[in-house]
């Protein structure tokens, strides 16, 4: 029996990708009628899944120890293959075709402007926690603040500016924190703050600024936002890679004495 | 043929990405700037031209929108291979500034929709819409 076992997980593991078609159908399949059953459609089937697919991440990651979820238990490999940046990006790529030109075109503005307002917004609110816990020099508090942006922002502008590693940790998992509450959030906050229409996603996008994060929550709440808000939040982490070294950690030094 | 549509995507998503890198590279900025988002606009545009001149196939369009269904279960995929132990276990301080970021940002969605006057109106029938085809 032992030896059957051992065969089957030596085919999951040579068949990764596969393998991962079949378990994420399988989620798919259980969040959609646990959607119906437990949550009469209340609640999204795929938001479910999302749900279902961080507590696996969680439950992968204390298994193992790693940085990757599940994927780090060899039989899953293949779902990191399958959720890794190059096929996400490539699906959401696919997701622009259908979208609404002009609704992209009218809404320009106001999404240019809340990446600025969502990077700002973000350095701030992360340099004030830092400087809440002790954390009060200029290095560590933009850094920290770089995390409150995504957790790629963090890490790059605490290489530019040269801070500890302990910091640069910690900006890491202000980001990680703020792509899951997007992620599994934001078929909650949705219907509170009018997040219904392609303007509101672009908005959206720009602000929260995490690609993983808005990708996972507008498909949760509502798959045709998706092309919007992702168009936006694809420029962020870029602005604040060149924000962050450079103006922001000029300002705080400056409000710093 | 389906491959068409495929290939055209992939060719979007190859260009965009390298324009991305270019701007990352001119600004002096360790990142991809936009690559995804002009990968998109690059998508659009195409499409839109090869649809006014009658040269995309529906058959071909399928190749497109396969890889747009299956965006769903890729993101089920994405979220089971993330570091959540790491948000879990970063401690106070990295929560409550992920947390804020969040909220604050959640409160200004509804302050910039007023940009450019009135929203406009929810997509149809949103109730019981998102999730997978």
């Amino acid at each position: 029996m032992s030896q059957v076992l051992a065969l089957m997980a030596e085919v999951m593991g040579r068949y990764g990708l596969i393998t991962a078609f079949v378990v994420v159908g399988l989620t798919v399949w259980v969040s959609y009628q646990l959607s119906a059953r437990l949550t009469r459609g209340q609640l999204h089937g795929s938001a479910i899944a999302i749900m279902l697919g961080l507590l696996a991440a969680y439950l992968g990651g204390l298994a193992t120890g790693g940085a990757r979820g599940v994927a780090d238990l060899e039989i899953f490999a293949g779902i990191g293959l399958m959720g890794g940046a190059m096929l996400r990006d490539f699906s959401i790529i696919a997701t622009a075709f259908g979208v609404n030109t002009g609704e992209l075109a009218r809404a320009g503005v106001s999404g240019v402007v809340s990446l600025f307002v969502g990077v700002i917004v973000s350095f701030v609110i992360g340099a004030v926690v830092a400087y809440a816990f002790g954390y009060t020099d200029p290095v560590s508090m933009t850094t920290i603040g770089a995390g409150a942006a995504t957790y790629i922002v963090g890490p790059v502008t605490g290489a530019a500016i040269g801070a500890t590693s302990d910091v640069v940790a910690l900006s890491i998992a202000a980001g990680l924190v703020k792509s899951m509450l997007v992620m599994a959030g934001t078929p909650f906050v949705a219907p509170l703050i009018g997040l219904n229409n392609p303007r509101a996603a672009m908005i959206y996008g720009g602000l929260m600024g995490t690609t993983s994060g808005v990708a996972g929550g507008l498909a949760a709440t509502d798959e045709r936002l998706v092309p919007y808000g992702a168009m936006t939040a694809t420029f962020y982490t870029g602005l604040g890679c060149l924000l962050g070294p450079s103006v922001i950690f000029v300002s705080i030094r400056a409000i710093m004495g | 043929m389906v491959i068409y549509g495929v290939a055209l995507l992939a060719g979007c998503m190859l260009a965009g990405v390298f324009i991305g890198e270019l701007l990352g590279d001119w600004i002096g900025v360790d990142a991809n700037v936009g690559g995804v988002g002009i990968a998109m606009l690059l998508l659009v545009l195409a499409t839109a031209r090869l649809r006014a001149t009658g040269r995309l196939r529906p058959v071909s369009e399928r190749g497109v929108t396969f890889w747009s269904a299956i965006y769903i279960p890729v993101v089920v995929a994405m979220a089971a291979s993330q570091n959540v132990v790491a948000a879990v276990r970063g401690g106070t301080a990295a929560v409550l500034a992920g947390l804020l970021a969040v909220v604050l940002s959640c409160a200004l969605v509804p302050v910039l929709s007023r940009i450019g006057g009135e929203s406009p109106p929810p997509l149809p029938g949103t109730e019981g819409k998102g999730g997978v085809r």
